[in-house]
């Protein structure tokens, strides 16, 4: 998948780091999200997705999704897209994937950086990410943030860390 | 069983000392949206008082049909029928939202042979014949059923009934007949939501939120409709399964509005059993008085 896009960063120290940049932003152009690292006997990297909503409603615009797109068989990566159940009803189902420049592989924890569409028109948003993890939990993270103003960020207590619109 | 309420509210009859019974039929998919068209549903199938526990008898899948988004017909696969629970699978392999489930429909009610009140249909074992022409001289008739019946005393006078309209007999008197529509569909989507087909018949539901994009947090908002007419006034059930693990069955009991949609909130997320159900005086078939109308679904909503 294309890593262009997305460029790691330092892996879940960032997140108290990421905290505080949150004041300082002046334009939102990219969002960055920690996967945090999970103690557990049985991990699997979580799908996650995020998009953008306009904060008085309206369409639904997702940034990015990653997930396993090249397991096959009786049960491809692509069965448990709709474990995000929130991204999956707010446009989820209607992406076709692979989605150049949106679709990636799922990422090991970390914190990756993902530029946010040049072309939103003006205005306050809502940035939501979520995660959704085999044999584990499920969180959405939302962050309110202004184009061409204020950015922000929230971090998420189990499936994500730190999301910062900047 | 659901129809047995029916029939003893239709009979209002005091044969049967049963009280009244809240059996309720029910499907349960595995899932109510599947992301891809590769994927298969399994479905239980069963008739209990609680939900979802199957602990009373199973439903048969034979029954069950499927309509693929397009209208077209899909198949029931693996179908099984337990001691409480009957399960299937269904192919989801087209994208849209599919309807499963059955429509079940008789006439039931009563007239008289002379003094005597007999019932048509429903459930329990047709005892005798009314006579009749071309019957043979029967126990029926105004000589009565075999009058030790089942051994429930003389107080209880022994159950007459005949199985179909058909067998009601020529000098019959006050025939009262009740045509009882139930209908019992689930709904499962791949990919986006589609709206399913209505036939403009009996009572339907024609859901202004997707059955299948329920969240907690938000308000379901139904239309039901009577003969393709928004229908005020229908009488809607919502339980939320689950009832063991909780001290209260949580029911909601609401009416539909004028504009025939009724809203529901849900105090929890999982899944809820919702059934309508509504009568009027007119029945398709004319030999019928009245109708009764009922439509059951199971409804997946999703936390927040």
């Amino acid at each position: 998948m294309t890593r262009s896009k997305i460029l790691p960063a330092l892996p879940l120290l960032a997140a108290g780091t990421a905290t505080a940049l949150a004041a300082t932003p002046a334009t939102a152009a990219s969002v960055t999200v920690t996967v945090p690292q999970i103690k557990v006997a049985e991990y699997h990297r979580p799908y996650v997705a995020g998009w953008v909503e306009p904060a008085a409603g309206g369409d639904a615009r997702t940034i990015f999704v990653w997930f396993d797109g090249k397991k096959r068989g009786a049960e491809p990566g692509t069965k448990w897209l709709a474990d995000l159940r929130t991204w999956w009803r707010k446009g989820g189902r209607s992406l076709k994937l692979p989605a150049d420049g949106i679709s990636g592989a799922t990422r090991a924890p970390g914190s990756y950086t993902v530029a946010i569409p040049a072309n939103l028109p003006k205005g306050d948003y809502v940035l939501k990410v979520e995660a959704a993890r085999e044999t584990g939990g499920r969180e959405l993270v939302s962050v309110p943030f202004t184009v061409g103003g204020k950015g922000g960020s929230v971090s998420g207590k189990t499936e994500l860390g730190t999301v910062t619109v900047r | 069983m659901r129809f047995r309420s029916i029939l003893i509210a239709a009979a209002a009859s005091s044969v049967l000392a049963t009280p009244a019974l809240a059996h309720r039929m029910w499907l349960l998919p595995s899932t109510s949206t599947l992301a891809s068209t590769n994927e298969y549903v399994t479905v239980d199938a069963a008739v209990s008082n609680d939900l979802f526990y199957p602990d009373h008898v199973a439903m048969d899948p034979a029954q069950v049909s499927v309509w693929a988004p397009d209208g077209t017909e899909g198949k029931v696969e693996n179908a099984a029928k337990g001691r409480h629970r009957g399960t299937f699978d269904v192919a989801v392999n087209k994208a849209g939202t599919w309807k499963i489930g059955m429509e079940r429909n008789s006439v039931m009610g009563t007239f008289k042979v002379g003094a005597e009140e007999w019932r048509v249909g429903g459930r329990g074992r047709p005892q005798g014949a009314p006579g009749g022409p071309g019957a043979p001289a029967g126990p029926g008739a105004a000589a009565g059923a075999p009058a030790g019946g089942p051994a429930a005393g003389p107080a209880r006078p022994p159950m007459r009934m005949v199985p179909t309209v058909a067998d009601i007999p020529a000098n019959a008197t006050d025939i009262k007949l009740t045509e009882v529509t139930a209908r019992t569909f689930i709904y499962v989507t791949a990919g986006e939501p589609t709206k399913v087909a209505l036939t403009g018949k009996g009572l339907e539901f024609d859901p202004v939120t997707h059955p299948d994009e329920l969240v907690s947090d938000e308000d379901g908002n139904f239309r039901f409709l009577i003969d393709g007419k928004p229908a005020a006034g229908v009488k809607v059930t919502v339980v939320p399964g689950g009832k063991k693990y909780r001290a209260a069955e949580d029911a909601q009991e609401l009416t539909t509005g004028a504009d025939g949609t009724v809203k529901v909130k849900w105090p929890v997320a999982g899944w809820y059993w919702l059934s309508a159900s509504a009568q009027d005086t007119k029945p398709a078939d004319k030999k019928a008085s009245a109708r009764r109308m009922s439509f059951t679904t199971t409804l997946e909503v999703v936390a927040p």
